[in-house]
Formats: structure tokens, sequence, C-alpha cells
């Protein structure tokens, strides 16, 4: 009984955390811009006159896009036409949860792992619900018996297959350094020390794959600059009939999906909820130092640290998004075939090669 | 067309757009912030919060109408017609009158201006010989309901001040007849 309520917490907890953050995202994602470009973005919407530096506004927006007309068009394929909004959010929202937000929390006999399915190959299932994701976006753009919404489709569909290859090709160095599959270890493997200093972050041993993961994790977003199945000012994009809350989740699971990308690249790169020189016992400093510390801070400090971490994580990617101008179609093609595809293999190669010198013979 | 070799990497030049725009979120969210503690300094966005802050009006800026006074209260104007002629949008409307004292040609019974159709542009006042319309009054947000309510009446422009300092108005915008409060 109580293993199922741990079970139960740990996902609520994840849950709640990609909702909440998908919720917020969209005013940092105003507030953020707006800042950026000397602006001071929405500010007006007010509970009893409170206005809070307009965190009110996804509330309103929410209420706004329930209250819509929820329309559809006469053509429209009656099921799909529903359906594909929900696909699109399930998969984004389920992704998260193989990715570890802290260590193994130890209270009394019973081992609580700090994530919400705890799963062997979970690299892969985060990128095997990343990937399903875009049919949501396909049935979206097929079922509206629109024609620019079928362009859409079928951007989504070939921006996600040339993002994925570089993504899945990107992982494989990581992989190949810290020998696993399963996103816990290769966090924990990420807690060793380089030289006896430097912690030994995915940022650190391969800088390469960061950056390619980065760019093709944006193109799998589907945000500027790889907007292209979306592309406002040419075709509106795959979600051109929906209205109301079925646009509202399309809009959410591209914030989800910022936070997946956001988490992902955490676990991956930035050590997870690895904090610098803190083991399971205390801080221990490379120059001796030590700070013993009780199980239960570590632990929080750890998840403390998951959320600094994916939120610099998001600032990062919104930062991109408006800054860069969008690619054109050929040219995001160009780029994930071209560009990233190949510089992920060289990157395995190089990884190969280093791994294959440094092993201990 | 040739591209120099970095420009094709993409990534020197995103970063250093990166640097610039995140350059100008961290400084903005520092005037932000100082702005918040209450210190004195740049603010952090160039935003005017409109309806309750207002850009400085220059003073040559033809706003509202109004109709100059004489000591005793009375319109300046002596309902020559100068205006009701120039105007090209036609939205001036003069009713004359035979002025009590006998000094002073006329007096205007009625005197409307069609704010739906006027044009800001200006001839009025300068057609005007007595010095009895002007166009300073800073209010530039008068609407209505109805296309009767944009004719603003010779009692209404008649109660209007000069506008204060930074083209600030000093009187309050005429309410339409056809609307009550």
């Amino acid at each position: 009984m109580i293993d199922v309520g741990i079970a139960f917490a740990r996902v609520a907890f994840v849950m709640l955390f990609v909702l909440n953050t998908a919720a917020i995202l969209g005013w940092v994602e105003r507030k953020q811009s707006a800042i950026m470009q000397d602006r001071i973005g929405a500010n007006r919407a007010s509970i009893f006159g409170l206005r809070v530096l307009g965190l009110f506004h996804p509330l309103a927006d929410t209420l706004k896009m329930l209250t819509k007309e929820d329309f559809r068009p006469a053509r429209a394929d009656r099921l799909l036409f529903v359906l594909a909004p929900f696909v699109s959010v399930f998969f984004a929202l389920v992704a998260f949860a193989s990715i570890p937000f802290g260590d193994t929390l130890r209270i009394g006999d019973r081992v609580i792992t700090l994530q919400a399915v705890t799963l062997n190959v979970g690299i892969l299932y985060v990128f095997a619900m990343l990937s399903l994701g875009v049919y949501g976006v396909m049935m979206a753009g097929w079922s509206s018996a629109n024609n620019f919404a079928l362009m859409g489709g079928q951007r989504a569909a070939a921006l996600m297959i040339s993002a994925e290859v570089a993504i899945g090709a990107s992982i494989i160095g990581v992989i190949m350094v810290y020998g696993s599959l399963n996103l816990m270890e290769i966090v924990r493997g990420q807690g060793a020390l380089l030289w006896g200093w430097l912690p030994k972050w995915g940022i650190v041993t391969q800088p390469l794959a960061f950056v390619l993961f980065l760019t093709a994790g944006i193109a799998a977003t589907k945000r500027i600059p790889f907007d292209t199945p979306e592309g406002e000012s040419e075709i509106i994009g795959y979600f051109i009939e929906y209205s109301g809350m079925k646009f509202g989740m399309f809009l959410m699971t591209d914030m989800v999906e910022t936070a997946v990308i956001a988490g992902l690249c955490t676990s991956l790169f930035l050590g997870g909820w690895q904090v610098p020189y803190l083991g399971a016992g205390g801080v221990q400093f490379p120059w001796g130092m030590t700070l013993p510390l009780s199980p239960l801070t570590v632990t929080v400090l750890q998840v403390g640290a998951f959320v600094v971490k994916v939120s610099i994580m998001i600032f990062l990617l919104m930062l991109i998004r408006w800054t860069l101008p969008r690619f054109r179609y050929d040219q995001a093609m160009r780029l994930g075939w071209l560009g990233l595809f190949p510089l992920s293999i060289l990157n395995i190669v190089l990884t190969g090669m280093v791994l294959l010198a440094l092993r201990p013979s | 067309m040739t591209m120099r070799l970095g420009q094709r990497f993409y990534l020197r030049e995103v970063v250093s757009g990166l640097g610039l725009t995140a350059g100008h979120f961290f400084r903005n969210l520092g005037r932000h912030i100082g702005r918040a503690v209450g210190r004195r300094g740049v603010p952090g966005s160039v935003t005017i919060q409109y309806p309750e802050e207002h850009r400085p009006y220059a003073p040559r800026l033809r706003s509202l109408h109004r109709l100059v006074r004489r000591e005793d209260g009375s319109p300046r104007c002596v309902a020559c017609m100068m205006c009701e002629t120039v105007c090209p949008a036609h939205c001036i409307y003069i009713v004359a009158d035979e002025h009590p004292n006998p000094e002073i040609e006329k007096v205007p019974a009625s005197f409307d201006i069609d704010l739906g159709k006027c044009v800001f542009c200006g001839y009025c006042v300068e057609a005007c010989p007595e010095d009895a319309i002007r166009m300073d009054t800073g209010i530039l947000e008068f609407s209505s309901y109805s296309r009767a309510g944009m004719i603003y009446t010779k009692e209404m422009l008649l109660a209007l001040e000069p506008a204060g300092p930074l083209g600030k108005p000093t009187s309050p915008v005429p309410i339409p007849a056809d609307r009550r409060v």
C-alpha cells in the first residue's frame, strides 16, 4: 500500500512539475522576451487589483481558451481532428517520466528512486515519446482538410525525422562515455571528478554533442528558429483550423517539449541532479574540506539543483527562441542532414578513439 | 554570395547574437529590480503605460479646439465665418446673432464643430482675425458612441482651458450630450 502511495507521489511530482512548468512558461516567454526587447510585457491581468508582474496572464489565457468556441471544419475528419491535440500533448507529457530529479532517497529500510518511472532504457524511451509526439501534429495536419495544415504536418514530419536522427546520433557519445542507457546511471556517472577537481558533466566530456543535441532538441520542439511546421508568416501551420483549448493544447505541447528538452539536456550534459562535490554523505571539496550533511538535506539540495539547472536551460532555450531568425524550410533540412548528422557521426568516432586511447590496458 | 567559413557554421554568429540579447535581458532586469526597490535610475524599458502615463506633447500640437473667452466670459468670436469658410472638412457650423454692444459686430448664437469630420489641420486657428479659436487644450481622447455625440457645441468649447506644461490637459474632456455618466 505504501509502495503504491510512493509510486503515486513520484508520478505526481513529475506530472505537477511538468504541468506547472508548462503553464508558467507562457508567462516566462512573454516576460523574458519583453525584457530582452526593452519592453515591459504582459502586466494587465489582475485579481482584486493585484497584478503580480502579470503572473495571472496564463490563468486568463486558459480561461479565455476554455470559453472560446470549439470550431470544427465541416470536412474535417471527426475523430482524428479531436484526437490530434490529445495525442500531441500526451506524448510530450509522458516523455518527462524517465528523467531523474534526484538520487535514491533512503527512508528507514525503504529505497525510493527519485524518478517517475525507472527504466533501463530510459533515454530510448524519452526519444520514442518525443518522436511519437509528431503523430499528433501529422494527424492535425491531415484531419483538418486544409492544405496549409497538411503542409504544416508534412513539414513537421520531415523536420522531426531530420532532427531525431541528429538527436539519436549526438547522444551516442554520451552513452559511450557513461556506459548506460539508464538516465539515472548516466547522471550518477556525471558525479565523478575529472583530474580530481572537475565534475565529469556531459558538457565537459561531450561539448560537441551538447551543441548538436541542443540544436536538434530545439528543432524537435518545433519552435523558432525551427518553426517551419508553424511558419506563421507563410502557412500558419498544422493548427490553422484549431481554436479554443484544442489550439491551447498545441501551444502547451510546445511548452512541455521545451521543458522536456531542458530536462534532458540537464540530465545528459549538465549533471542532472548532481551538485558539484556533493556526495551522499555531504560536501567533499577537492582540497580536502568536508561538510557532512543529513541524507534529507542532500536530497533536497539535489532536487533543487535539478530544478535550477532545468530553469537555466529553459532560459537559454527561450533566449535562443527570441534571438535567432527562423530558418527557411530547406535550410532547416540542410542543417539537419548535412550539418548536425555528419557532425554527430564525427563525434561518435572521436569519442570512440578517445575512449580507446584512455582505456586502462 | 560567398560566405566566410565562420558564418557557415552559424555558431559564432549565434553566440554573439545571444550575447547581445542576454546583455539586454540582464541589464534591463537589473534596472527593473533597481526601480522596484526604489532606486532612481534609467528605466528598464522604453514602454509608456499609456492610459496612466502620457508621452509629453509638443507645445504646437493641434488638439481639441477651444473658444477663447472675453473677460466677461462671452466668446471672443464675432461670427465672421472665416473659419467656417476656410475649413477644408466643412466641420464648423456657425449661426450669427446681433451683439448687444454696438462696438462688437456680431456674436455666434451657436458654434458647433463636428469632430467626426475635423481633420485637425488648424486652418481655423490661422484664419481667425480675433484669435477666438485655438487648438491648445492638449485633449486628444474624445470619443462617442454616435456621430451626433461628436458634435461639440459652443458651451462645451467655451469651457475648455489651455493645456498645462508638457501638454497635459487642464480641463476635463467635455461629455457629449448623448452620453449619460
